[in-house]
């Protein structure tokens, strides 16, 4: 078990936030918490008698599933509650949620909300630790870590790399968090997708903007695809997803740019044929379920480190 | 109460009648005096030694809630704020509940301003609820008191309708004051560029204000009518208002001090005191926009003074209402601009008292013999920390809480009478 005592979050808000140590010290301690789930008895006591909420404004099956997995291998008590949007809209304030459950004494909130800033708005009216599971657009950290620690483990360093991310840069949390979280590391990260999901000023993150998947993909040690909606709120980003398979979907072809050992990656859940082709999804350098069961032990690790530290 | 003064000693700051000069300023009942007028034996006083006097200042643009949201701010509550920026008259613009689209609203408006602090002017709406489909009664508002049309907050989609508007608006010698804003292209909540990319928060790119600003100049220059646009925020919008200057359609504008003070990074950290719309944009755009200031591009300095209690911003960002307060700010932040030598204190009394009365047609941005007696005396190096406990506004949703501003109105005068007094 990491034994490091210099963890100084009290919420883990995102990505941007957290310095190349602390990114260090939450893999190694996640590392350490990996074997627990593989023991026949997954359970251990680490944070028993501890209250752990998980407040999920926006529907969540494997986010809200992975934190809930990993506080009951460590032991805590966990509350799921999903206000419907229109509950919140009929009067009730994200402040006056907050503190009414503030006042039950929970010890760790987790928060997931489609508004961007959302848990930091949280973090001001509550005693306990406030942990992002994803907020609109900005940022999704677990995400990060877990895709952070699949590389690592399975190139054994996080500096030097090559990232590429393909699709929907603009909408996603994740392409956030991982553009941030490779370039501390030491990697770099370059992305490409269709113009209208390419944000304006991606660049100042630390990304490079491609302007082909050739020369996105070309050589890289990961190949990561975000999911694709075809459009959001009138909003038309695609005339349709059969043409964005065509032009912007990792087939096989284009894969064999990419270093031959380059890994697979998708934060899910993926649509089949559109961002990857079945034949790459499932193939093998695919590590998309080593992303799932990472994602377990980095947010025991999380869970962990904002205890530790209150 | 008294309305007769010297006033001495000041720095007379007239540009209107091209006068800057440390002189005494006379007012009897009420009215600035000639130098030919004799004064009563018995005049009170007022020592302006270091300080500036000049004409009343205008806020051509300011949300005072009443009626309807009476809770965010009313026409007595903002006209004191107003005084206490150093303004003696504000336009409040139509977009109450119910909507100033009637001569009767107007009227009522008109009411309650016979009480008030500092002169009120309704502006009313260009279309009946603003909802952009029928013309209101210009005729009926302009002979209610309102000064100006706009349907602010809610930009008029349809270009027929703004044409009309225009053209209707100049029978009644009414200034049409447009919210450019291209609807389909404005439904982020902030500035669209790197920093709305790093908070994840949906842009809007200054592309919707200027193709709007676009189609007013077009619809000016083709039917000869005149148009002010409200609030520019944007570089892209000084360059059409530039040109369309030069072959002379007849186009004014304001900004507001928030634009060439702040910048979207000020977004960072999500505070909703950050959210309004236009939103606060690039470094590049308050540059532009404080060339405009000095070249002339820009006309008037307006503060789209905007009350919203914490119901509306103590939540998060995206639902956040747009809008912050500017009465009590305006003056120390322009104030600024002639300290890094921006513009000179002439051209701050042009923008923020001549101009925005012309604009509107008012009596009122002079310090001629005759004139009614709106003056403001402004100490330009008093210093002070602007704490939500000093907010005479109803509302305190500002981002300069907490600031150290320098130079303020320390008199205001209206009508020869006190309305703020900071002088011991």
């Amino acid at each position: 078990m990491a034994t490091g005592t210099t963890f100084a979050h009290r919420h883990i808000l995102g990505m941007e936030q957290l310095s190349r140590e602390d990114i260090a010290h939450i893999l190694a301690t996640a590392d350490s918490f990996k074997e627990i789930s593989n023991r026949s008895i997954k359970k251990v006591p680490t944070l028993r008698g501890h209250t752990i909420i998980n407040l999920f404004f926006e529907p969540s099956t494997r986010t809200r599933l992975s934190f809930e997995v990993a506080a009951k291998r460590m032991s805590a008590d966990t509350f799921n509650i999903s206000p419907s949007t229109s509950s919140t809209t009929k009067g009730e304030t994200l402040a006056d949620t907050a503190r009414n459950i503030s006042a039950m004494h929970p010890d760790i909130i987790i928060i997931r909300h489609s508004c961007s800033g959302a848990p930091l708005l949280l973090s001001r009216y509550v005693e306990a630790a406030v942990i992002n599971a994803g907020d609109g657009a900005h940022e999704h950290p677990s995400q990060g870590l877990l895709d952070l620690m699949t590389v690592k483990e399975r190139r054994s360093t996080l500096s030097g790399l090559k990232i590429a991310l393909i699709g929907d840069i603009a909408h996603s949390r994740v392409a956030h968090s991982d553009i941030v979280g490779f370039t501390r590391m030491g990697s770099e990260v370059f992305v490409f997708g269709p113009s209208t999901l390419i944000p304006k000023g991606i660049d100042q993150l630390g990304a490079t903007v491609c302007s082909s998947l050739e020369e996105a993909v070309r050589d890289a040690d990961v190949v990561m695809t975000l999911r694709i909606q075809r459009e959001r709120q009138n909003d038309p980003l695609l005339p349709s997803l059969r043409e964005y398979s065509r032009h912007f979907g990792i087939s096989r072809q284009v894969l064999s740019l990419a270093k031959p050992d380059a890994l697979v990656m998708h934060p899910g859940p993926v649509n089949r044929g559109v961002e990857l082709p079945p034949e790459v999804a499932d193939g093998p350098q695919s590590v998309i379920l080593e992303q799932v069961t990472n994602g377990v032990a980095v947010r025991m690790a999380l869970l962990y480190l904002v205890m530790g530290n209150s | 109460m008294n309305t007769t003064w010297r006033i001495k000693n000041g720095r007379i700051i007239d540009p209107a009648n091209h006068i800057d000069q440390i002189a005494d300023l006379l007012v009897i009942d009420g009215r600035i005096a000639g130098p030919e007028q004799s004064l009563p034996p018995e005049v009170p006083e007022i020592d302006a030694a270091g300080l500036w006097v000049v004409p009343g200042l205008t806020d051509m643009h300011v949300h005072l809630r009443e009626p309807g949201e009476e809770y965010k701010e009313d026409i007595l509550s903002g006209a004191r704020a107003a005084a206490a920026g150093g303004f003696t008259g504000v336009a409040c613009m139509p977009n109450t509940k119910p909507v100033n689209d009637c001569a009767t609203v107007t009227a009522m408006i008109m009411a309650r301003a016979a009480e008030a602090a500092v002169r009120v002017y309704p502006v009313g709406a260009i279309s009946l609820g603003s909802e952009g489909k029928q013309l209101a009664e210009f005729g009926e508002m302009r002979a209610a008191g309102a000064v100006a049309v706009t349907d602010d907050g809610r930009p008029v989609r349809d270009s027929q309708l703004m044409r009309r508007a225009l053209e209707y608006a100049s029978d009644f010698g009414l200034p049409v004051i447009s919210h450019s804003e291209e609807a389909s292209l404005s439904t982020g909540v902030m500035n669209e560029g790197p920093v709305s990319t790093r908070l994840g928060l949906k842009g809007i790119p200054t592309a919707a204000e200027a193709i709007m600003v676009y189609r007013e100049i077009a619809l000016a220059e083709f039917t000869g009518a005149r148009v002010h646009i409200a609030h520019v925020s944007t570089a892209m919008a000084i360059d059409l208002l530039r040109a369309a200057k030069a072959r002379g359609v007849r186009v004014t504008a304001e900004t507001a001090p928030h634009y060439f003070t702040l910048t979207d990074e000020a977004v960072l950290g999500y505070d909703t005191n950050t959210k309004m719309n236009p939103p606060l944009r690039s470094a590049v755009d308050r540059e532009a926009i404080k060339t405009a200031l000095l070249d002339g591009t820009l006309d008037a300095i307006a503060t789209d003074h905007a009350p919203h209690s914490i119901l509306e911003k103590e939540v998060e960002f995206d639902t956040a209402a747009n809008g912050i307060i500017g009465l009590e700010t305006a003056l120390p932040l322009t104030l600024a601009l002639v300290r890094d030598q921006v513009i000179d204190a002439a051209r701050l009394v042009e923008l923020l008292a001549v101009k925005p009365a012309a604009i509107l047609g008012l009596p009122a941005g002079t310090l001629s013999s005759g004139a009614a007696a709106d003056i403001t005396l402004i100490d330009p190096e008093r210093e002070f920390v602007y704490t939500a406990d000093q907010v005479v506004s109803k509302s305190r949703n500002t981002p300069f809480l907490g600031w150290t501003l320098r130079g303020r109105a320390v008199l205001t005068l209206v009508g020869g009478a006190i309305r703020h007094n900071l002088l011991a």
